[in-house]
């Protein structure tokens, strides 16, 4: 018979806390904890010549600073590898703390020497990764509220659906009506683009929206057709196309909330492996010409 | 005309096709009598293609028709040659209106006016029962269908589904899913509301009706069917419409009162009540039969042995060993004291008490279902939290109960015959003690479901079984110095109470006190503060409630209302209040648990005043979670939007843990003040997916998951029985290749649930695996606990159970 176990004894899958505030804050300790060290020895041990990447401080320092840029790599698979007996909050927990350290750490480790050399790029390269780490952590801590908002309980396959079936609707109400009217229709029908390209999924702004348009055209036709009489579908048709405005700036707020989520990975993970490339000449290079 | 035959069977299923086919090959004379046009109507039913499983695989076939594994199309075509190499003599479109006469010479008269003699009976008319029939003027036109076998078989027509369970309404959104087909479909339901339907169905039929594609007709039923026309009587009147078919989903009647009618006796007035059956099958009206699932058995083998074997006993041969004997004996086997399969039944059914009221086939049947086993004095039966729902019987040696934690002087003992483990049967929370051999034991480890079957046949067994739950739950409770004989004026008190879901059994302001315990389900307690009701706190199954107004008299202070479906046990105050005198032990234990409660309440209602917004808060966001079905949940995934980043890793975790399928939808669900609760197994107490599932494959495992083993048939019960909607029924996608070929090399789909396509394109031609029923099993066995919430990077996902997330802390998420 298998041993008893109390309520979440088995995992601590009931601690409700997010990553940064992890265990309460242990790897924010470790980091801090390691970059005062490195600071005071800094301060205390004095290398001669005088202090750089090249003294045995500076080695101890490179090494830490190297194996830790590696380590923080290995999320990208850690996130994926679902097997084992481990936390992936408490990885994003240290590698958001352990990650910010190397700011002290590797700056300690140049011994303020910076020049136009591939030593200096692969340090550039590894500041780039941080400053957009920095950018990833002040949107994963602001905006899931917002996604949370926007989308009330409807997913994002229902909200596309919403618009799918309005567009059904508008199809049908537009059976009846002449060519001048059916083209306004078919302007927000054919011209309405829900995500769009890059730009325009990250800023949500798409100039030209064909729904838009047929809003403002039906308008028009509509102050039009009321001086002739006989404005017979339009107005269900303007609601239809005011519930599409509706819905599409609720999927394009979503979707320009989650590229907003995602797009710092896309500086931050090709950075990496830049700064991979960079980092292995700065160590060869070093070796090379001890 | 009328023929005369040694043996008429009805019903033409596995069971009564099998019966029949043994008897031509016995060479008895004999008739299948079949209502519809083709053979086992129940499995023509299924859906085109559907894999049909052979469960217990164990249990060897004894049948003169074949059966094995495969697609419905090839059992019913393998059926079919039988039935015709084997000269069964099957009469078709022959419904049996009644079976009247006695052993020996019975009538059956046919619907089509035909009347058949037989000298015995089989009964093997299954469990569906006949559909309801549209009885309006017109309702036997043969346009008028009680089934859709094809919806793309209709083009062009006005068609009218009548009914609006989910088998109408899937059948209307069914006809109206491709537009090319051009149906003008028609729902008409005779309420207002489509309270039977499964919310999934409802919203996509409103959707289709709001798109223009379907008409509703609500508060409406036919009155007048007639070519090319059918009149509906509405709530604004009769209105005459075109119309080209009727489908009629309306339900069915089950085959109880046909039975009834013969004069067969059933177990209990119980909905889930069997015939009653001796040995050899036969009911209790000599000459008749009852074999298959109306017997109680839901599988087909099963039913199909049955059908041997019963025209064997009828042929009498009244010493053939049943087909499941080897099981038995291998279930057997290893225990001490020598007996043989028919004498250990004897003995179990005999010693303990709560089987004494089972026949010999219903002990057999009921051991199949069973585990017997012995332990050595002092070895752990089981442990305290453990969690597990079986009910055990002595039937041989005692155990000790520890009713106090690590202290064995204060042991209780349970003599041969008794029961133990009932607790965990009737709330399905974690044991309550642990319990250890006294002296070598024999017990009888009884799974839930046959529990539950057992207390639905035989009354003895149920009253046992209450009586003493309530007595040793009494006990339990209340513990601190009380033995059995000290409560025999408060249990003689006692009432058993169902309450349904927001029922109140203690109402503020009352001038009451009988004390209530909590048998199975769960309790909120609130309380009117400033006009409006503010949760104070949850009351899990196991604990008691009322005692504020016993102890310290004055009216209730607080209303106690069930969160979910459950069960008191009203014990009258009066005489609770006499015990309570005569015992300051459980004086003093039930003034600290007052006081406990109380320092909760006055905690909350001082923050009401200085904080009441924080309070509503607290408040709403408990009575949300309550909605949700968390009171009746063990365990459930809970997802903070304050933290959730929208990435589905818990999603792509839950597929890659478990062989490409994911068992959650983290977008879909309710959410309330940013808490969302995803559309994922709750692990219920009392689980409805177990209800009713044929070959018994659904478990509670040790930490409380409740998951679907290997045995699974697909029938797809579970998934409609779960109000949540968090079981599906799917087939394992084929292997994709590793992460590291994916990362580095591009290859395969990449971590998560393969995409349709890619699982169309890489699916196996030959032996793919069949359809089964896919749900959350908290990654049991699995080192680290749940992949949902281990794969989550920010911590927004967490498992919790009520008893520890409904609780004041919730109070300071409410603050920020």
């Amino acid at each position: 018979m298998a041993r008893a176990r109390r309520q979440g004894e088995r995992s601590d899958a009931a601690r409700h806390e997010g990553f940064l505030r992890h265990r309460n804050f242990r790897w924010l300790k470790v980091a801090v904890a390691l970059c005062l060290t490195a600071t005071a020895a800094y301060f205390l041990v004095d290398v001669r010549p005088r202090p750089s990447g090249g003294t045995w401080y500076g080695y101890v320092l490179g090494t830490i600073s190297a194996l830790l840029i590696v380590w923080l790599t290995l999320i990208g698979i850690r996130k994926r590898a679902y097997v084992g007996r481990f936390s992936l909050k408490g990885w994003t927990s240290a590698h958001v703390y352990l990650g910010l350290s190397l700011i002290v750490l590797a700056t300690l480790h140049t011994g303020f020497h910076l020049d136009r050399n591939v030593h200096t790029l692969a340090y550039g390269l590894m500041m780039l990764v941080i400053a957009s780490g920095i950018f990833g952590v002040v949107v994963y801590a602001k905006l899931p509220v917002r996604l949370s908002e926007n989308r009330g309980e409807m997913t994002q396959r229902q909200m596309l659906e919403t618009i799918n079936s309005l567009d059904q609707q508008l199809n049908v109400a537009a059976q009846p009506l002449d060519r001048k009217q059916a083209d306004i229709v078919r302007l927000s029908l054919e011209h309405t683009n829900i995500a769009g390209g890059f730009w325009a999924r990250l800023t949500g702004v798409r100039p030209g929206d064909g729904n838009a348009r047929a809003i403002k055209r039906l308008g028009r036709e509509m102050r039009r057709a009321n001086k002739a009489a006989g404005a017979a579908n339009l107005d269900q048709i303007a609601q239809l196309l005011d519930r599409k405005a509706d819905a599409l700036v609720q999927v394009r707020r979503h979707i320009r909330i989650r590229s907003v989520l995602e797009v710092w990975l896309k500086v931050h993970v090709p950075a990496t492996f830049a700064l991979l490339a960079a980092l292995t000449a700065h160590i060869v290079s070093v070796f090379f010409y001890w | 005309m009328s023929e005369r035959v040694r043996i008429a069977v009805l019903g033409s299923g596995p069971a009564g096709l099998s019966a029949a086919a043994h008897a031509a090959a016995r060479g008895l004379s004999h008739v299948l009598l079949e209502k519809t046009d083709h053979l086992s109507d129940t499995i023509h039913r299924y859906q085109r293609g559907k894999h049909i499983m052979a469960t217990p695989s164990q249990l060897i076939l004894r049948s003169d028709v074949r059966f094995q594994a495969d697609k419905r199309e090839n059992i019913l075509g393998a059926w079919g040659q039988d039935a015709e190499s084997r000269h069964v003599n099957v009469r078709y479109r022959s419904e049996a209106l009644s079976v009247t006469g006695q052993k020996g010479d019975f009538t059956i008269a046919l619907a089509d006016g035909a009347t058949i003699r037989a000298e015995t009976v089989v009964l093997g008319i299954g469990t569906q029962g006949n559909p309801n029939l549209l009885t309006c003027e017109g309702g036997n036109l043969p346009h008028v269908q009680y089934q859709l076998d094809d919806p793309a078989e209709y083009v062009d027509e006005h068609i009218f589904v009548i009914g609006g369970g989910d088998a109408g309404i899937e059948n209307a959104l069914g006809l109206i899913a491709d537009p090319a087909q051009a149906n003008i479909v028609t729902l008409v339901n005779r309420t207002a509301d489509f309270a039977r339907a499964k919310d999934a169905n409802v919203s996509a039929l409103m959707a289709a009706r709001d798109a223009g594609r379907i008409s509703i007709l609500q508060e409406s039923a036919p009155s007048k069917v007639e070519p090319g026309w059918i009149t509906i009587e509405t709530a604004n009147g009769p209105a005459r419409l075109p119309c080209d078919r009727v489908i009629a989903r309306m339900g069915s009647a089950p085959p109880r009162k046909f039975v009834e009618s013969m004069g067969i006796a059933f177990t209990s007035a119980a909905r889930e009540a069997f015939p009653q059956l001796s040995s050899t099958f036969e009911s209790s009206v000599p000459g008749i039969y009852v074999i298959g699932a109306l017997a109680g058995y839901p599988l087909i083998k099963h039913c199909m042995n049955q059908g041997y074997d019963v025209v064997e006993y009828i042929a009498g041969n009244v010493a053939l060993k049943p087909a499941d004997e080897p099981i038995l004996e291998a279930k057997l086997k290893g225990l001490p004291g020598n007996r043989s399969v028919a004498q250990w039944l004897d003995f179990l059914r005999t010693e303990v008490e709560i089987l004494n009221g089972l026949s010999p086939l219903q002990m057999r049947e009921f051991l199949l279902d069973t585990e017997v086993r012995a332990y050595r004095a002092g070895q752990i039966v089981f442990e305290r939290n453990d969690n597990a729902s079986s009910l055990f019987g002595i039937a041989a040696g005692s155990v000790k109960v520890e009713v106090v934690e690590k202290d064995r002087s204060k042991d209780v003992v349970i003599g041969t015959g008794s029961i133990f483990g009932e607790v965990g049967l009737i709330s399905g929370r974690r044991r309550g003690a642990t319990i250890r051999a006294g002296e070598p034991l024999i017990a009888i480890e009884i799974d839930r479901n046959a529990a539950l079957k057992l207390m639905a046949s035989v009354k003895a067994a149920r009253d046992a079984v209450n009586r003493i739950s309530i007595e040793r739950q009494v006990l339990t409770i209340f513990g601190s110095g009380l033995s059995a004989a000290d409560l025999t004026e408060v249990l003689a008190s006692a009432q058993v109470i169902e309450v349904k879901p927001d029922e109140a059994i203690i109402v503020e302001g009352d001038e009451s006190y009988d004390i209530f315990v909590i048998r199975s389900g769960s309790m909120i307690v609130e309380k009117m503060i400033g006009g409006k009701a503010v949760f104070l706190s949850y009351v899990p199954a196991g604990t008691y409630s009322g005692e504020m107004a016993l102890i310290d008299g004055g009216r209730r202070s607080a209303t106690v209302r069930a969160a979910i479906k459950s069960e008191v046990v009203r014990l009258n105050g009066d005489v609770f209040r006499q015990l309570l005198a005569r015992k300051p032990q459980l004086m003093a234990k039930m003034q600290a648990d007052m006081a406990d409660r109380r320092r909760v309440n006055n905690f909350i209602e001082e923050q009401k005043h200085s904080f009441g917004g924080v309070v509503d808060m607290y408040s709403a966001v408990a009575e949300f979670l309550v909605d949700q079905g968390i009171g009746e949940a063990t365990d459930v995934l809970i997802i903070d939007e304050t933290l959730c980043i929208g990435c589905d890793n818990c999603e792509k975790a839950c597929a890659d843990i478990h062989e490409g399928l994911s068992r959650l939808d983290r977008e879909a669900g309710r959410t309330y003040a940013h808490l969302h609760v995803p559309t994922s197994c709750r692990h219920c107490e009392r689980p409805y997916c177990m209800t009713d599932c044929p070959p018994n494959a659904i478990h509670r495992g040790p930490d409380g998951e409740v998951f679907i083993d290997d045995s699974c048939i697909g029938c797809g019960n579970c998934q409609r029985n779960c109000p949540y909607e968090v079981i599906r029924m799917d087939k394992a996608p084929p292997a994709k290749p590793g992460l590291l070929a994916w990362l580095f090399l591009g290859l395969g789909p990449g971590p998560g649930e393969p995409d349709k396509h890619w699982k169309e394109s890489h699916a196996k031609k030959e032996g793919a695996p069949p359809k089964v029923a896919i749900k959350c099993d908290m990654c049991l066995g699995k080192d680290g606990g749940p992949a949902c919430v281990r794969a989550c990077p920010t911590g927004a996902a967490i498992r919790v159970s009520p008893e520890n997330f409904l609780s004041v802390a919730l109070l300071d998420r409410g603050r920020g």
